[in-house]
């Protein structure tokens, strides 16, 4: 078990133009086994957020705590999956996923072994050899998660994952996430702005809302278990129960956009 | 070039030949008298005889490897220099505002422009010629490294170092592969502005060289020697890019497909 932990955090960036409070007192917990998705518009700090958990960025108020420790750099511990797959394009798929044991020195037959055996788990079986740039968005984005897994790390980090995913190969990822999940218990952050997306994967949602970025509502959908339990995704997306959440969701989000634009 | 102009080779094929015809016709015609135009005829006899006799002291093939030498060990130098600067200058603002005015002065220069002082400081052998050539491809190819750098991913940074990469592993293993495909193209048209400053500098000071035979023979009025000169210049430079192209395609053929 283990717990990140960002306790009232805030971040202003300081520019030439001023500065930008992107984030401000800001408590949520990562533990393991959980699913804790960020769900907004652009602009809230939703990517500051995890920059805070991955240690790209330092909190300017209050403290990201990994087990009660400071968090003072990225590291292998949580690794991290991006919108843009982020991959090295002049490494084959293989060689990307096996990226995070080159770097600590593992040997190359250990390296190849553990890659193809992640290719596998990610659907990717039979494509070790392939070039990035043969490959569709959807399977360079199973190549970035089989190589986040790769360095098992405690927490897995996902900014935006299947954002630029077309709508069937991105509920496809979505059940292989979960399933990964069940095999492994990792703490998980992720950010999208699809509230399905966020309903259907979360044990824990976070709502958040810009100008400072904060969190405005938090909710514990169960769908996620239910689909692991054996329940099709089909229908966990068309219960009235999620539905219904679906749509409270969706008014939420809508008050506080007109909250905002009569208050400024 | 390669996709639009593959399939389109017969258009280049018809201009060479129409070219060709054309030197054949006003030379065979009588219309431009020899002395300043020989016909291809002449100057293919030429070329043979220059590959067998040579020309002012020294063979066709002493010529070339004079001028290839010249360019490829400026090459080695550059390399050598230039992309740890552009690297350091790409990385670190504060090395780029310590060099970016330097090599931003003095690389609108001519070459040729600063080719008397460095004969007055290194004399007229071998240095002077590869330093200037250095010079002339140093300042282009640490701006492209530069760049480069710039240019990387910062997303990609960033996924190395939650894999736990450390400073030297992103430097050597994430920025300097992602800059490569901008360090090639610099590089290729860093030669090729080498290679035309060194013809031009072999005009003023050699005794060997493809820029020193075609400036000897000019002034002894050998015309076909000229002609056939420039030809082996412009083959030259073309194989040169050719074969950085090819450089660039195999070492960086990921770039450009995304
Ligand atoms: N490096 C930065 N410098 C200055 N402002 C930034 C920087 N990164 C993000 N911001 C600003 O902070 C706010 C939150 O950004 P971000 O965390 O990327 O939001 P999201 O991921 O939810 O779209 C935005 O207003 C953005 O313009
Ligand atoms: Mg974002």
């Amino acid at each position: 078990m283990s717990t990140l932990s960002a306790i009232v955090a805030g971040v202003t960036y300081r520019s030439r133009n001023g500065a930008v409070e992107a984030l401000s007192g800001v408590t949520l917990d990562v533990a393991s086994g959980e699913v804790v998705v960020a769900l907004g518009a652009s602009g809230c700090g939703k990517s500051t957020l995890l920059g805070l958990f991955a240690g790209f960025v330092a909190p300017t108020a209050g403290q990201v705590l990994i087990d009660g420790v400071p968090v003072t750099g990225p590291g292998p511990d949580r690794a991290v999956v991006f919108q843009d797959d982020a991959l090295m394009p002049w490494l084959s798929a293989e060689d990307n996923v096996a990226f995070g044991l080159r770097l600590r020195g593992v040997g190359r037959a250990e390296r190849q072994q553990v890659a193809r055996d992640l290719l596998r788990d990610v659907g990717l079986d039979g494509f070790a050899g392939h070039a990035i740039s043969e490959m569709s968005g959807g399977m360079r984005q199973r190549v970035g998660l089989a190589r986040a897994l790769a360095v098992s790390p405690r927490f897995l980090l996902m900014d935006e994952p299947l954002g630029a995913l077309d709508e069937l190969t991105r509920e496809r990822m979505q059940m292989l996430l979960l399933h990964l999940w069940q095999a492994s218990g990792k703490g998980i952050f992720l950010i999208t702005h699809s509230i399905e997306e966020a309903l259907f994967l979360a044990t824990e949602l976070v709502l958040m809302s810009p100008r400072p970025g904060r969190i405005v509502q938090r909710y514990r959908p169960d769908f996620a278990r239910r689909f692991l339990a054996g329940e099709p995704i089909r229908a966990i997306k068309g219960d009235p129960q999620f539905l219904a959440m679906r749509e409270d969701l969706a008014a939420t989000i809508l008050a506080g956009d007109e909250e905002y634009a009569r208050h400024g | 070039m390669d996709k639009t102009a593959r399939g389109h080779g017969w258009a280049t094929l018809a201009t060479l030949c129409l070219l060709l015809a054309l030197w054949w016709g006003v030379t065979a015609s009588g219309l431009v008298a020899p002395l300043f135009l020989p016909g291809p005829g002449a100057v293919a006899a030429r070329l043979a005889d220059l590959a067998r006799h040579g020309f002012v002291g020294a063979s066709l093939l002493q010529h070339a490897g004079a001028s290839l030498a010249r360019v490829g060990l400026a090459m080695i130098f550059a390399v050598v220099t230039a992309i740890p600067v552009g690297m350091a200058m790409g990385l670190w603002p504060r090395v780029n505002a310590a060099l970016d005015p330097v090599i931003e002065f003095y690389r609108p220069v001519p070459p040729l422009a600063y080719l008397p002082l460095i004969v007055i400081w290194f004399g007229i052998g071998e240095a002077t010629k590869v330093i200037l050539i250095t010079m002339a491809i140093f300042a282009p190819l640490a701006i492209a490294t530069a760049s480069g750098v710039r240019r990387v991913d910062p997303d990609r940074v960033r996924a190395a170092r939650s894999l736990g990469a450390s400073r030297d592993q992103v430097v050597w293993l994430v920025i300097f592969p992602s800059a490569l495909p901008d360090i090639l193209t610099g590089l290729r048209i860093a030669l090729g502005v080498g290679w035309s400053t060194l013809v031009a500098a072999e005009l003023v000071a050699a005794s060997r060289g493809l820029g020193f035979m075609v400036q000897s023979a000019s002034q002894m009025l050998v015309t076909d020697v000229v002609v056939a000169g420039i030809l082996l210049i412009a083959v030259i430079a073309l194989v040169l890019e050719l074969l950085l192209r090819w450089v660039e395609r195999r070492f960086a053929g990921w770039s450009g497909t995304r």
